[in-house]
């Protein structure tokens, strides 16, 4: 294959040219054509989206790098930039009702998330620490703007504005960790690094905090979080559900490759942040949530626990871990953009509403909603034979094999308290009196919640596909 | 054969069980509870709080409703089912009791754990084919007589069911070849009795009925327990033949008891009796028995009479080889068998509730065959279960019989001159009244005589005392037995309105009186020998084991001795007389020259009230602290609801620290950074 710039191969960087060249001929699209032509550009987005995820599969199998070995191809980037991929086209098709109504016809919010996806390709292809922020920034400054895509709304600009200047700090504290990395061990390539560093000095665990502080911020990880109730709310829901997802999934994958293929030498560092981080998420996560009113609130602290029990996995520092991490993304990208759909779904008199009251009586406005609102509440509960259970099965399983008992201890005990805020939403909706009808669902809603509620539902009977696949990538980090 | 026997009750009871379930849901497919059953019990639960006892209630057919789907379908299944298993029995007595074909049919193993092997194994043998007879002679009757008796009855599938369940347990009981299947069939026929005494559920008395019965037992039970516990330390079995064997090399040793070092055999004996008191309603857990009466008629005849409550009596029999290794549990025996004998009788002649002196009188009765048992004659013992079993279930069907006739008024002193009206009932009655008291060549005669003839000649401490109260019981008894019949059959009817319109029973339930009153008549004499005479070695074998020779003693005790008890018969008889036909006044006056004696017996010895202050109160008041500080406070408060208030006071903390002003973000971040740091520089992180 020919296809190289400046002596490296290209190949192995397709998908991400494909996502760049097609939202550039988007924006010219929508720069010439204006506002009214939104609604096409956002269908071309998704297909676009739906194309790269195809040419991802397409590459050629086994490990590819390029550009001096700081962009890596393997089955650990396979499986998360389709995971990325699918998160933010189903966000994208969720952003449908959203965008339609007049004032609100931006045509950039389809590239924005173009834009921001390729961030996330790049950030979980990197292979040293320079990508690593390329794919990073190149992400958030999509993310951003598309917080305040809802310009009119005061909620909306500030919380574009709070991520932005949150993030300006976070990016900062992951520099200065990158740059005293690169101070003690001479290098920014994470397999340089992880040859270097064999000893933890006090500089390079310096570093290494600053580093995973930043990426912390990322995942919304307990104390780095403090941002993402007020952006989930401020945001438009179509975005929280967005920000619910696709950055997770990159942001969860550099986090597990620069731990386990940068600093393999100094895991028990690592580990304590990991462990320190995850318990503080999970336990915050779960006992915040319950004091919300705002569903999209209680979704923020619920992904701030989320992402602390998919570090559990990390924490064991095992290729079982991983495997537990993957597997744990995936399934909360499922359940997270269902349970947005209903979100969305909750209109009355086609103005959204977002209180928990809200959902009273949902069971006997809407019993199919209900239901499957129901069916993914219990799954983000982890109440078995539900996908969630499983996602939580294997991390945990990961901790104990590992010896972490007490944060598999702790994490459980999360769990549970998590499970109440779960099933307050499930009994306002099947026991108290209800509200009045809901709006009729939109067919692209209904269909993303078949989808995501069927997935979880029927997960236990045939999981192979999906485990097969974790396993297969988490074995490329070894 | 004998599976046949066991089974056929059960699938019986399986069978109405599916029909009333299905029933009851065709008939109320909403679930919602009918509204009914409350008319005509209000003043009763009230008398019945207030321990008002000369008005206890009437027996309740419930108020019109239409009657479950299949309930005639239930009623022909469950008693053909059960006549089959009676005549099977009656065969069985023969086959095992003259032609001597015992048998042992192990079904399968049921438990395997260390030393502990259990199986399910049929028994047969001349005690347990005795047992059979009455068990399902009776019973049978029981479910034929139900089918008149609850002819107004909506649940009747229910009743049938709970009946036949009965009388599976009790066969479960009467056929085990270990301990552990006996317990299995006590506790189930504790189950069943607590189903039927409760079977008017709606009717708050019969409820507090069963309630009473079901704890009075389990306080038995527990002795009983230990005392199964106790055998399987000392012996390491519960196979009853494993135990006889161990049984004589067990004399002389102690176990050490609640700090106590205790003869191993008394003891165990002891815990075991315990259990049968609890079963047979002796003096201390007879609180039950009357109560118990609340349930249906056909159930006090089944359950009351001639079944459960002789479980106890059967029991001791079949572990008689235990008995008589232990003369201080035996004299234990005989105590308390005397001392309910007469104490029951003694109550038995106040009260005024037909059902209730029936109930007294089984009690009685029950404490005449622990004098047997404590005397070491067994088979004398089972002689008078035997024929107990008849004419007690004749008189309490009879009384029924009466309960029908009287549109449900139960208090004699409402009754009168009712042999005019239903004729077949009083002379059934009169038997079942000779036969009880013992009037010469019915039934009664020869089991109690012998009774009596055995408490004289015992070598037991408590002899002559078991001795003197079985014969004053028995004047006693004929007296109050008497005063049943006079009051309710003859003299001036009381309640007019009632009288007028008293009719005879349906065929259903005439055709087991009938069956019974021969029964109370005929199985005296024939039987005689094989009890108590020289045909008890031929005919038990090794399945009751008597003490030696106190048969042979018994045919030589003095013509005095022999003949007591029938002067006490007639003695009672023409004191009934006297009272109630000749001159009525008399009893009234002496009730009110003895005002005292009268009060104390009327309250039954005043036990009730002694339980309630004793166990009841304080059981109510631990239950209630329990309830309320255990429970309330101390579990819920630093359980769930501590917990989920904590969880709450963290949560409100936690939502206060999202201020929504950036600095204190950025400021939350740093300081995240600067612990980390600071953990890893002076912390565990720094190794």
């Amino acid at each position: 294959m020919s296809f190289q710039a400046a002596g490296y191969s290209l190949t192995p960087a397709l998908p991400e040219l494909v996502l760049t060249v097609s939202a550039m001929v988007l924006l010219m699209l929508g720069a010439f054509r204006g506002e009214k032509i939104t609604g096409l550009v956002t269908a071309l987005a998704v297909a676009m989206l739906v194309v790269t995820g195809l040419v991802v599969l397409w590459l050629p199998a086994g490990k590819l790098t390029t550009f001096g070995g700081s962009f890596i191809v393997d089955d650990f980037a396979r499986f998360l930039k389709v995971l990325a991929l699918t998160g933010s086209a189903v966000a994208l098709i969720l952003s449908r009702g959203f965008l339609e109504e007049p004032s609100r016809r931006i045509f950039e919010y389809a590239i924005l998330i173009m834009l921001s996806t390729v961030g996330m390709m790049i950030l979980i292809s990197a292979a040293d620490l320079i990508t690593l922020y390329l794919g990073l920034e190149l992400m958030s400054l999509a993310l951003y703007v598309v917080a305040s895509s809802h310009r009119d709304d005061a909620k909306s600009t500030e919380a574009g504005l709070k991520y932005f200047v949150l993030g300006a700090l976070s990016s900062g504290m992951l520099l200065y960790g990158a740059s005293l990395i690169y101070g003690f061990t001479g290098t920014v390539s994470f397999a340089g690094i992880a040859a270097a560093a064999k000893e933890p000095t006090t500089g390079l665990v310096f570093g290494l905090v600053f580093l995973l502080a930043g990426l912390c911020f990322k995942i919304s990880a307990v104390p780095f979080h403090m941002w993402t109730p007020d952006v989930y709310e401020g945001a438009p829901t179509p975005v929280t559900a967005f920000f619910a997802s696709a950055p997770k999934v990159a942001a969860l994958a550099v986090f597990t490759r620069v731990a386990l293929t940068a600093f393999p030498g100094i895991t028990s560092q690592w580990q304590q942040i990991v462990v320190f981080v995850a318990i503080a998420s999970m336990v915050l996560g779960s006992f915040a949530a319950i004091g919300q009113k705002n569903i999209k609130r209680l979704m923020a602290y619920s992904s701030i626990g989320h992402m602390g029990f998919a570090l559990v996995g990390l924490a064991a520092g095992t290729q079982e871990g991983a495997q537990g991490v993957l597997v744990y993304i995936a399934i909360y990208v499922a359940m997270t953009l269902g349970t947005f759909s209903v979100i969305l779904a909750m209109k009355r008199n086609g103005q959204p509403v977002e209180t928990i009251s809200d959902f009273a009586g949902l069971s006997r406005t809407n019993p199919l909603l209900a239901f499957f609102l129901a069916m993914l509440l219990f799954s983000l509960a982890g109440i078995p034979p539900l996908a969630g259970f499983f996602a939580k099965f294997y991390v945990f399983l990961a901790a104990i094999k590992a010896g972490l008992f007490t944060l598999a201890v702790i994490g459980v005990v999360a769990s549970v308290i998590g499970a109440f805020y779960y099933l307050t939403i499930i009994k306002v909706m099947y026991f108290d009196e209800p509200k009045g009808a809901v709006d009729p669902v939109r067919t692209e809603l209904r269909t993303v919640l078949a989808v995501a509620g069927g997935f979880n539902m029927l997960f236990f009977i045939y999981p192979a596909p999906l485990i097969t696949a974790a396993t297969a990538a988490a074995k490329s980090l070894f | 054969m004998i599976q046949a026997i066991v089974f056929l009750p059960l699938i019986g009871a399986l069978v109405a069980g599916a029909i009333a379930i299905y029933g009851a849901h065709a008939r109320n497919p909403s679930g919602d509870e009918m509204e009914h059953g409350d008319h005509g019990h209000g003043a009763h639960a009230h008398a019945s709080d207030a321990h008002v006892h000369d008005d206890h209630g009437h027996d309740d057919h419930g108020p019109i409703e239409p009657p479950a789907a299949g309930s005639r379908a239930a009623e022909i299944i469950t008693t053909a089912l059960l006549l089959i298993a009676a005549g099977l029995s009656w065969v069985v007595l023969v086959d095992v009791g003259f032609l001597k074909h015992d048998a042992r049919v192990v079904l399968f193993s049921w438990i395997n754990s260390g030393d502990l092997n259990v199986n399910w194994t049929l028994r047969v043998d001349t005690l347990t084919a005795v047992m059979l007879v009455v068990v399902n002679t009776v019973s049978s009757l029981v479910h034929l007589y139900s089918i008149g008796y609850m002819n107004e009855d909506p649940n009747r599938p229910r009743f049938m069911a709970y009946l036949s369940l009965f009388t599976f347990a009790m066969l479960m009981l009467v056929t085990a070849d270990n301990l552990v299947q006996l317990f299995f069939g006590w506790e189930g026929v504790g189950l069943a009795s607590y189903l039927l005494i409760g079977f008017w559920f709606r009717k708050p008395s019969a409820n507090a009925a069963a309630i009473k019965a079901f704890v009075v037992n389990r306080v038995g039970d527990f002795g009983f327990a230990l005392g199964i516990f106790a055998i399987f330390m000392l012996v390491g079995s519960t196979d009853f033949d494993t135990i006889f064997g161990a049984a004589p090399g067990l004399t002389g040793k102690t176990i050490n008891f609640l700090g106590w070092n205790a003869d191993a055999l008394t003891l165990t004996c002891l815990l075991l009796f315990m259990g049968a008191m609890g079963k047979s309603a002796q003096f201390l857990l007879h609180t039950w028995l009357p109560d118990a009466m609340e349930g249906p008629t056909p159930v006090s005849a089944l359950i009351h009479a001639a079944t459960m409550v002789t479980a106890g009596v059967f029991m001791v029999a079949r572990l008689s080889p235990l008995f008589e290794l232990a003369p201080n549990a035996q004299a234990v025996v005989m105590l308390f068998g005397a001392s309910t004998a007469f104490f029951a009788a003694t109550i038995g002649l106040v009260q005024n509730d037909i059902k209730r002196i029936i109930a007294y009188s089984t009690c009685s009765q029950l404490g005449y065959m622990f004098v047997a048992m404590g005397a070491g004659a067994y088979s004398v013992g089972m002689f008078h279960l035997f024929t107990h079993a008849f004419f007690k279930a004749l008189l309490f069907l009879g009384a029924g019989s009466v309960i029908h006739a009287m549109h449900h008024e139960q208090d004699i002193r409402n009754m009168g001159g009712l042999k005019d009206r239903i004729p077949f009932t009083y002379i059934v009655m009169t038997i079942g009244t000779l036969a009880l008291t013992g009037f010469p060549l019915t039934a009664g005669y020869f089991s109690k005589d012998a009774i009596i003839e055995s408490a004289f000649v015992a070598h037991n401490p408590f002899a002559l005392y078991g001795f003197l109260m079985t014969v004053v019981a028995a004047l006693l008894t004929s007296f109050y037995s008497w005063r049943l019949v006079f009051k309710t059959f003859h003299g001036e009817p009381h309640d007019h309105h009632h009288y007028e319109q008293a009719h005879e029973s349906p065929l259903t339930m005439l055709v087991p009186l009938g069956v019974l009153a021969a029964g109370s008549i005929l199985a005296g004499f024939p039987f005689k020998e094989l009890f108590t005479g020289h045909g008890v070695g031929e005919f038990f074998r090794d399945s009751i084991k008597n003490k030696p020779d106190i048969l042979e003693e018994m045919h030589h005790v003095p013509a005095l001795v022999a003949y007591s008890p029938t002067i006490m018969m007639i003695v009672g008889f023409v004191v009934a007389w006297l009272f109630y036909i000749r001159r009525p006044y008399l009893p009234v006056e002496l009730a009110n020259q003895h005002q005292g004696l009268y009060k104390f017996l009327l309250n039954k010895w005043y036990f009730d009230e002694l339980y309630e202050i004793i166990f009841v109160r304080p059981a109510k008041w631990l239950g209630r602290f329990l309830w309320k500080k255990g429970d309330g406070f101390v579990i819920d408060g630093f359980g769930p609801d501590g917990v989920s208030a904590r969880v709450l006071d963290v949560t409100r903390n936690v939502v206060k620290l999202q201020t929504g002003y950036l600095y204190h973000y950025a400021f939350a971040m740093l300081v995240g950074v600067a612990g980390l740091i600071t953990w890893f520089i002076f912390g565990a992180g720094a190794r």
